[in-house]
């Protein structure tokens, strides 16, 4: 599918279709590709990739690539499409400035569960079949594509893209999808007991460094200035002062992105820490489920959001004291 | 003096270091390794190579109170925070990371003196371990550091069913000493054989043959003036990741937090990749994001060993490469501008 796409986009740029085309990069350790332009056909053929290790979500560079002159072609997964359909709804992306080719997708995979299987000194990685094989200065290992999926993939929603000018590879593997209920584990911490769920957040936050990677990577944190980034503010988005504030970024990053946020998985997957962060957004998704009926942000660009739209139906802020009673 | 100790009974090693010092150690802790004070019940983990965070933090935490200042009936006291008085030791640091503390002294034991760190620095006893199995992400031989001879205080290896100790400094053998107890006299030479394969592995990584001669060798403006800035930039996500988790930066901001009748001024980490970095009455002098990733790695690769006689502000350890969001890092702008070995 790589050649496929490339060479797509290079008929783009020489059709002069679009100006610019952003993609993903080859990294030089087989697995660490970048997010990147690429302006000529020439640095397509020399640079570009499309493989399993190509988790970045660009819908997030669209909200710059979209306010520079003339068309921009952007590579996005069927997950990304989200992403940017939020974005659109949001008025952060310019539809016009942009050329979206879907593209076929079997799963992204996670390094660091590659590496956590033992596997050390990669040298390449080989995905095409059902098992990975992986070159490495001590010997070759292997181990199954699925064990080392993202857990976005684990929480897939499916195949089908939700915006895009053409398609391509797109539902030609049909394997992936969603692996089981992406609330199960939801489920599990609002069965603890509010002790035990403080205690397991606790020692997750702990570990934050507030480097504020999963913000940036965020695409509904499209802010032009972020409230932690004010100097105005008697708090300091990169001082890693005591609990309470550990816990207020992340509390207050949740609320902000509630009902925007189209679980992506790029918060989780770019966390350093390897924080769930996922899990508080998703108890977000769930309530709103639960309490407005069923939403999907990012599914359509003109639909009424649930935290923003007014109904007679709508639950009573009441609500919050009867259910944190149970 | 070559000495030993059986790897499972480290765990009485650690209690009676602890008796006498404040002992940090890689612990882990919701399936990550950082640093941290041992304790009885912390999940020791000396298997993990590298910590997310560096040792950094016990030397120049992420936050520190400088002083606090109160106003009582008209009169305005001050108050330093207390300086480091107590020993202590970090254990389990790997060469890279003991190499970034001599990067962080040039800078904050340099006159005028940072107390805070230097205090710090007086109190503190470096064991480090060397690096059984590296990854590809490391690069520390490129910066001359030898893994599989950590210049600590006292080094240590891990080969069969025990741990090997050397002290290298006066301060390492004050820490033997207190521990002799528990160690066992040993051979030089039992643990050669690990260190051949040490070198051999490291020989084998895939950035282990990176070149820096064109940071020496081209003029300074030429290199800060280069286009590939404007082209590698771009995927950066300004996060701060990787300053965060790198063991040699050192730029901290300095902020008052309102308290009842005064302030708490503190200083925290900083990163250039930050908008407001080196935010000034008149406004920022790094206006874009190129200029402030520049910043980073003009840092690390050229100004730094500018100040101190070609020493690099990087290690190698290879913790920016593998946690940037965006797989940006400091050996992909070694190779664009031109250090591909
Ligand atoms: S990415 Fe992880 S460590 Fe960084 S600020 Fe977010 S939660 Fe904290
Ligand atoms: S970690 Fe990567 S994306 Fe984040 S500031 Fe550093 S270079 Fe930029
Ligand atoms: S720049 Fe990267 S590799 Fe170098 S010392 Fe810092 S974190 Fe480690
Ligand atoms: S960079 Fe070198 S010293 Fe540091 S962890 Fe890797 S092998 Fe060890």
């Amino acid at each position: 599918m790589q050649r496929e796409l490339m060479n797509r986009a290079k008929e783009l740029l020489i059709d002069e279709t679009v100006v610019r085309v952003l993609g993903w990069k080859k990294g030089d350790l087989g697995y660490n590709h970048e997010p990147a332009y690429f302006d000529s056909p020439e640095e397509l053929e020399e640079n570009f990739v499309y493989d399993a290790f190509c988790g970045a979500n660009l819908s997030k560079y669209m909200i710059e690539a979209g306010k520079q002159e003339g068309k921009t072609l952007v590579f996005l997964k069927p997950c990304d499409t989200y992403s940017f359909n939020q974005l659109l709804k949001e008025h952060r992306i310019k539809r016009e400035n942009t050329y979206i080719i879907g593209v076929g997708c079997r799963g992204n995979l996670d390094i660091d569960k590659i590496k956590a299987a033992g596997i050390k000194g990669i040298e390449s990685v080989d995905a095409d079949g059902d098992m990975l094989k992986v070159k490495t200065v001590y010997g070759e290992k292997e181990m199954p594509f699925e064990e080392a999926l993202l857990e976005r993939c684990l929480a897939c929603k499916g195949k089908t893209h939700m915006v895009y000018d053409e398609l391509i590879g797109a539902g030609e593997k049909e394997e992936a999808g969603p692996k089981g209920n992406r609330f199960d584990r939801v489920s599990e911490l609002e069965s603890l007991s509010p002790e035990e769920r403080f205690a397991f957040w606790r020692s997750e936050l702990s570990k934050c460094i507030r480097c504020n990677a999963c913000r940036n990577a965020c695409p509904a944190c499209s802010c032009l200035k972020c409230v932690f980034d004010s100097n105005q503010f008697d708090s300091n988005q990169k001082a890693n002062a005591d609990t309470f504030e550990e816990q207020m970024f992340h509390i207050i990053r949740a609320f902000h992105v509630a009902g925007r946020c189209t679980d992506c998985g790029e918060c989780s997957r770019v966390c350093p820490q390897g924080i769930p962060l996922h899990l508080l957004n998703r108890k977000f998704i769930k309530d709103i489920n639960t309490l407005y009926g069923e939403y999907q942000a990012g599914e359509d660009t003109d639909s009424l959001a649930p935290l923003t739209n007014y109904t007679f139906e709508d639950a009573e802020p009441g609500i919050v004291a009867e259910r944190g009673r149970k | 003096m070559m000495y030993k100790i059986d790897q499972a009974r480290l765990g009485e090693l650690f209690a009676a270091i602890a008796e006498k010092k404040d002992l940090f150690l890689p612990v882990k802790k919701a399936d990550q390794t950082d640093f941290a004070l041992w304790t009885k019940e912390a999940e020791v983990d000396l298997d993990t190579l590298r910590t997310v965070k560096s040792p950094k933090d016990c030397f120049f935490p992420q936050s520190e109170t400088l002083y606090n200042t109160s106003l009582e009936e008209g009169k305005l006291s001050i108050d330093a925070a207390a300086l480091c008085d107590r020993d202590f030791v970090v254990f389990g640091m790997r060469a890279c990371d003991v190499q970034a503390v001599k990067v962080l002294d040039n800078v904050f034991l340099a006159d005028p003196v940072d107390t805070y760190y230097a205090a710090r620095r007086e109190h503190a006893v470096l064991v480090a371990g060397a690096c059984h199995e590296p990854e590809e992400t490391c690069f520390c031989k490129v910066f001359g550091i030898d893994a599989a001879a950590p210049a600590a205080d006292v080094a240590t290896w891990r080969v069969g069913e025990a741990l090997y100790w050397k002290a290298l400094t006066k301060k390492g053998e004050a820490l033997s000493e207190v521990v002799k107890e528990h160690l066992t006299p040993a051979e030089e030479s039992a643990v050669e054989e690990a260190q051949t394969q040490i070198r051999s592995i490291i020989d084998k990584l895939p950035y282990s043959h990176l070149k820096l001669d064109v940071f020496k060798e081209t003029p300074m403006m030429e290199l800060f003036d280069s286009d590939r800035w404007e082209e590698m930039y771009k995927p950066c996500l300004a996060c701060g990741t990787c300053t965060f988790v790198c063991p040699t930066c050192q730029c901290y901001d300095i902020r008052d937090f309102k308290t009842k009748d005064g302030v708490q001024r503190y200083r925290c980490w900083d990163s250039c990749m930050y908008s407001d970095f080196t935010m000034m009455a008149h406004g920022n002098m790094r206006t874009s994001q190129m200029q402030r990733f520049r910043q980073r790695f003009m840092h690390k690769l050229v100004y730094y060993p500018d100040n101190y006689e070609g020493m690099f502000s990087c290690v190698g350890c290879g913790r920016c490469v593998s946690k940037c969001p965006a797989a940006l890092n400091i050996v992909k702008v070694i190779k664009t501008m031109g250090g591909e070995g």
